[in-house]
């Protein structure tokens, strides 16, 4: 019965605490790494979808880099400018002590840069959403541009800030190669639920873990699809109202 | 007193105006495409013509000879839009006081009270606006202009897209609030009959011109205007 393969019981068995740890990582990776993105995500956003500059296309391109790229790719980018020897990485420790390699932090980067991609364009589609002729009408009644975009154009587009969230964090959720290639798979500092699920199946009977690991994982990607697909389509009927 | 110039091409369409109005009340009149929108846009600074002049009660929004070209929100106009443009995400309240928080400092002319009662907006004030009929609308939408504190009163049509009974309510609303205020009107319509009761000046536009201008104000002398205001 023991080499059946997986078996409920084993299923049903409490997480270890190395599990425990890996899936509360991987809350706090997406999470922190979400939110730090988040004011970068609507400044980016927002030039995107309103403004014309010399140069708009190739701040798209770079964008949705992430996207494209092998995640191993941008990890390895990521050591290059963020370890401790990077350039940016040594900036950031002189300057406010901030260590990104082997360190919890640097999955929050990586997993901030991997989701980075998802959340701008779903902000600036929720941007360009938003009827430029209620901006014009805030113009007329005495908002200066940036109370035009904090009372108008932000709580319009809100829905869709909040879907594009989501779906970085998701993103950030199921961030491997890049992690892994930029601060490695340390249980307890770097060791996230998909870095732990492929280290459950490199060990002989470590599948009842993978599975466990994998049954949370989907959990919280098709939670935070559902949240994201709710927000979306309150979007579009907010937009059919005017 | 208004006064509007304006030399604008976009396209095949061509706008060549020159207009005074010196009673509280000018009228835009013509069909549509005749311009008369983007008059009332190139007045709240939301367009741009290449040449042109706009003073409003003494103040220039508008000189490109001279350089002037004072953003919307300097400008102060109480737009009433063809399609309102209400927020959709605030309240009727939060509609009719957005503009008041930058208005200008010192006495509004129009009182938050007296333009609920006015408009008779009072039972409507925690509604959205996506819950409004036309007329409370088209009330809602002349309230939030009228609260902005303006210079001017532009209105597009303000009775266009309503029924006749509806149209003689906001009608006399509009009739009402010209008589507690003291604040300039120019409203664009396409019915005679609505710039016959309104208008104490008329200019019929169109393809883009002038071709007929009507006053029912004779010139007052210039020591009288102060006095009677």
């Amino acid at each position: 019965m023991g080499d059946e393969g997986l078996e409920l019981s084993a299923l049903l068995a409490p997480f270890s605490p190395q599990e425990w740890t890996a899936i509360a990582l991987s809350l706090k990776v997406a999470t922190v790494g979400m939110f730090v993105s988040l004011p970068f995500g609507v400044a980016i956003a927002f030039l995107l979808a309103r403004r014309d500059f010399a140069g708009k296309s190739i701040l798209n391109g770079i964008v949705h880099l992430p996207l494209v790229l092998p995640p191993v790719v941008t990890g390895w980018l990521l050591l290059l400018g963020f370890g401790r020897q990077g350039p940016f990485g040594r900036a950031l420790e002189g300057c406010c002590g901030l260590v990104f390699s082997f360190r919890w932090t640097g999955a929050a980067l990586a997993a901030g840069i991997m989701g980075f991609p998802l959340m701008v364009r779903a902000i600036r589609l929720s941007i360009e959403s938003v009827d430029l002729r209620l901006e014009q009408a805030g113009e007329t009644l005495g908002a200066t541009p940036a109370m035009v975009f904090a009372t108008i154009t932000m709580p319009l587009a809100a829905p869709g800030v909040v879907a594009g969230m989501i779906l970085a964090f998701a993103r950030a959720i199921g961030e491997f190669g890049a992690t892994i290639t930029f601060v490695a798979n340390i249980p307890g500092e770097t060791q996230t639920i998909a870095t732990a699920l492929y280290s459950a199946t490199q060990i002989p009977g470590g599948e009842a873990i993978a599975m466990r690991l994998t049954i949370v994982a989907v959990l919280i990607a098709f939670t935070a699809l559902l949240a994201a697909e709710v927000l979306a389509a309150r979007v579009s009927r907010r937009a059919m109202e005017l | 007193m208004i006064e509007i110039r304006a030399r604008h091409r976009l396209g095949a369409f061509a706008i060549d105006v020159a207009l005074e109005g010196r009673g509280p009340t000018l009228a835009l009149f013509g069909p549509s495409g005749a311009g008369k929108t983007t008059l009332l846009n190139i007045v709240a600074g939301l367009t741009r013509p290449q040449e042109g002049r706009v003073v409003v009660d003494g103040v220039t929004f508008l000189d490109t000879v001279a350089g002037v070209d004072l953003a919307p929100r300097l400008r102060r106009v109480g737009y009433v839009f063809q399609e309102l443009r209400l927020f959709p995400h605030l309240r009727v309240e939060g509609n009719l006081l957005y503009g008041r928080r930058f208005a200008r400092h010192g006495e509004p002319v129009a009182d938050f009270d007296q333009v609920v009662e006015l408009l008779g907006l009072r039972s409507l004030l925690t509604r959205r606006p996506a819950r409004l009929s036309g007329g409370e609308k088209q009330r809602v939408a002349i309230g939030r202009a009228l609260l902005a504190d303006p210079r001017v009163l532009l209105m597009d049509e303000p009775l266009a897209a309503l029924d006749d009974a509806r149209r003689a309510e906001i009608l006399s609303y509009i009739e009402k609030l010209r008589a507690a205020f003291a604040i300039p009107i120019v409203f664009v319509s396409h019915r005679l009959s609505e710039v016959e009761r309104m208008a104490s000046d008329i200019a019929v536009l169109d393809h883009g011109k002038i071709v007929l201008t009507q006053t029912t104000v004779a010139p007052p002398p210039r020591d009288r205007r102060e006095t009677s205001r």
